[in-house]
């Protein structure tokens, strides 16, 4: 099932066909990816849905060039990321792809603006034009007055802010957050889709994990993920198509 | 290159901000390294100090200066052979002299003679036992560097006539002269008044090797008549280029010959020795103190690399979902193998600098202590010991940098 909307959106960025994962737990292989097929243009904003299990975050992490999958085909931007070396996928995490992780995963002892500042030291940025970077990020986040502060001295949503500015600050084609208001409670979880809703306004690609219709309900389009299978692709959010899922199904 | 630099920049930072969050950790860490350091400086020092000390005991003897002897300076297997050797006569020198002066192009300059025994020496109530007593020409001069630090050495009026004077050592002046100027004072040697007319500059004393800081030197026609005894009797001839020392060998053994009347089919009957010979059968002991002293204080930097190791790989397995971020943000694989690298380096160059600092101490200490000791703390053995503990850093952090390096990012991001 596809939308206008997705026809509208701009080129091709991500290109997967019948993706598998399969992860080997001793004697037994579980399959978190059963042959995934999926196109995501330039400035969609997708929400990713499912039950607990159903290989969301596995899916995530194959986006992301972090994993690579055990069978199909994943073309990032048109290039193949199988023939992509251990450089390669580094520098297509680094510039490519914003993430944002459900605990923030901030450096614990660096401010800020030390944390926004990482991507571009591992891009290669001189100290200025960084410096200038972070903190130009950092205030679009709403931050700009807490560059200083390490992340004991912020909120939780002000801890994820600082992650998403780190997501941003290399221009990424993609932004793929997992869960990212999972620990947040839900007053801050919607002052952090508001900031994701302005970043899609903005031109951002955004791909969105979450098993909160709530939360989902931001999205443009909505992918729907049972035992490593695409159930549903659709667009916008459907209440009466999404209803609440049973945790515990098996087909 | 830049992206090198300011990864680099940043894994100091890393490195800085991770010894101070973990201070107690990484002091006790570091501590092993210090001791290790502390340890190979100080046998470094000392070793530096053992060869220091070779070499000037060495100079004594002159590179430039051939022996003839009845022993050859060399541990022999065959010592009955030597035994029965005629003994070397201090006429010898005048007559090789002679030889000498009538070959054209000689490599040779002069021969001088030398006698010498031990005895004590007494001045008032002082007394110095098994003092070395050298009986010699005013020649002697020419073979050896002398020095005085106060009067002179005999002249040849003084040698030819066997005046009774004396040229004394640094540390014989010092212990029968504690506060007055030994000069024109007369000394009883054998029961036989000398006066003294030279003070030696002080050389320093090392293992027992020769000095002329224990020794007192005579006319040998003054020598010949009051300790005709058993004394030993060497030749001396001084070499004139020392780069031909080889030819002037075979030279002295051909005059040697020609003195002592050899037929051509015997062997020599003595021994003609050079500073070399010496040095080569002292180097090996010299070189197998300085290996084993610096394996067994190894061991201890040893110990305190694998602590570093070991807190390294505990690091490594505290921040690994710090590894998985960092590479989720684009790090690389040797991105993460420097950073880990630079701690333990960080913590190792930490324990170096404290270390070699106590090391410098004690060396001050040890040489305020024991003057003669020829401790040599030098600013090469800094460099050394800086090299060697940013080698032990790299040697101990690689292996669990290198585990970090290879982590699966997506296994590292899910660990808690
Ligand atoms: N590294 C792994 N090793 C073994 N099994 C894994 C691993 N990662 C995920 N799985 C399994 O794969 C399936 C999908 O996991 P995941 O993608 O994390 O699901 P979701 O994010 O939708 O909750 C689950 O059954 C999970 O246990
Ligand atoms: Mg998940």
């Amino acid at each position: 099932m596809t939308s206008d909307h997705v026809r509208q959106a701009g080129p091709i960025v991500i290109d997967i066909e019948n993706i598998t994962k399969d992860y080997v737990m001793g004697e037994e292989i579980v399959h978190a990816l059963r042959g995934v097929t999926l196109q995501i243009r330039r400035n969609e904003y997708i929400a990713i849905m499912g039950p607990s299990g159903s290989g969301k975050s596995t899916l995530m992490n194959m986006l992301g060039c972090l994993d690579t999958p055990t069978s199909g085909r994943y073309e990032f931007n048109g290039k193949n990321v199988a023939e992509m070396d251990d450089d390669e996928l580094a520098a297509v995490r680094n510039r490519e792809i914003g993430f944002v992780f459900q605990t923030f995963n901030l450096l614990p002892r660096s401010t800020s603006l030390r944390n926004v500042e990482l991507p571009l030291i591992y891009a290669g940025i001189e100290p200025e034009r960084r410096i200038e970077r972070a903190i130009q990020v950092l205030t679009d986040v709403g931050l700009g007055d807490r560059t200083h502060h390490k992340p004991n001295e912020l909120s939780g949503g002000q801890r994820q802010r600082v992650a998403i500015a780190r997501a941003l600050v290399n221009g990424p084609s993609i932004i793929l957050a997992d869960e990212p208001t999972g620990n947040l409670d839900s007053k801050t979880g919607e002052e952090i889709m508001e900031l994701f809703e302005d970043l899609y306004e903005r031109g951002n690609t955004i791909i969105l994990v979450t098993h909160e219709r709530d939360i989902a309900a931001h999205a443009r389009r909505t992918v729907h993920l049972r035992d490593g299978l695409v159930e549903m692709d659709h667009a916008g959010f459907i209440p009466e198509l999404d209803l609440p899922i049973p945790e515990t199904t098996s087909t | 290159m830049k992206r090198f630099l300011y990864e680099l920049t940043e894994s100091w930072k890393i490195a800085a901000a991770q010894m101070r969050s973990n201070l107690t950790r990484s002091t006790l860490t570091a501590l092993g390294v210090i001791i290790g350091i502390i340890a190979v400086t100080l046998m470094g020092t000392a070793v530096n100090g053992i060869s220091i000390g070779f070499d000037k005991s060495m100079a004594v003897l002159g590179d430039d200066v051939l022996y003839v002897t009845q022993w050859p300076w060399k541990p022999v297997d065959d010592w009955w052979n030597y035994r029965d050797r005629k003994k070397i006569k201090t006429e010898y020198a005048e007559t090789l002299s002679r030889m000498i002066a009538a070959t054209p192009n000689s490599n040779l300059v002069i021969a001088v003679p030398t006698s010498n025994l031990m005895r004590s020496i007494k001045f008032g109530g002082n007394q110095v036992d098994n003092v070395f007593v050298l009986g010699t020409t005013s020649d002697f001069i020419v073979t050896s560097t002398i020095d005085c630090t106060a009067g002179r050495f005999f002249n040849e009026l003084e040698s030819r006539g066997g005046a009774s004077v004396v040229i004394i050592g640094y540390d014989v002046a010092d212990a029968l002269f504690p506060s007055e100027s030994p000069i024109d004072k007369s000394v009883l040697i054998n029961g036989q008044l000398f006066k003294v007319i030279g003070v030696n500059t002080r050389q320093g004393t090392f293992l027992g090797l020769f000095s002329w800081d224990s020794m007192v030197a005579m006319p040998l026609s003054a020598f010949n008549k009051y300790f005709s005894a058993k004394s030993e009797s060497d030749v001396r001839v001084k070499v004139k280029d020392k780069t031909k020392l080889a030819d002037a060998k075979d030279e002295l053994t051909g005059l040697m010959r020609r003195v002592r009347g050899l037929p051509p089919e015997k062997k020599d009957d003595f021994s003609i020795n050079e500073q070399q010979a010496f040095k080569s059968t002292l180097d090996p002991v010299k070189n197998t103190i300085a290996i084993a002293g610096l394996f067994i204080t190894g061991l201890s930097l040893f110990v305190g690399a694998i602590g570093i190791m070991n807190i390294t790989f505990v690091s490594v397995k505290e921040r690994t979902k710090e590894i998985g971020t960092r590479k989720a943000l684009g790090a690389r694989r040797r991105t993460i193998l420097l950073q880990f690298l630079i701690e333990s380096t960080a913590l190792c160059l930490l324990g170096g600098f404290i270390g070699l600092a106590f090391a410098y101490l004690m060396c001050f200490g040890i040489g305020k202590a024991f003057p003669s000791f020829p401790i040599h703390f030098s600013v090469g053995l800094v460099l050394i010991s800086m090299i060697v503990s940013i080698l032990t850093g790299l040697f101990s952090g690689f292996a669990p940098a290198w585990t970090a390096s290879r982590l699966d990012p997506v296994a590292a991001l899910r660990y808690e």
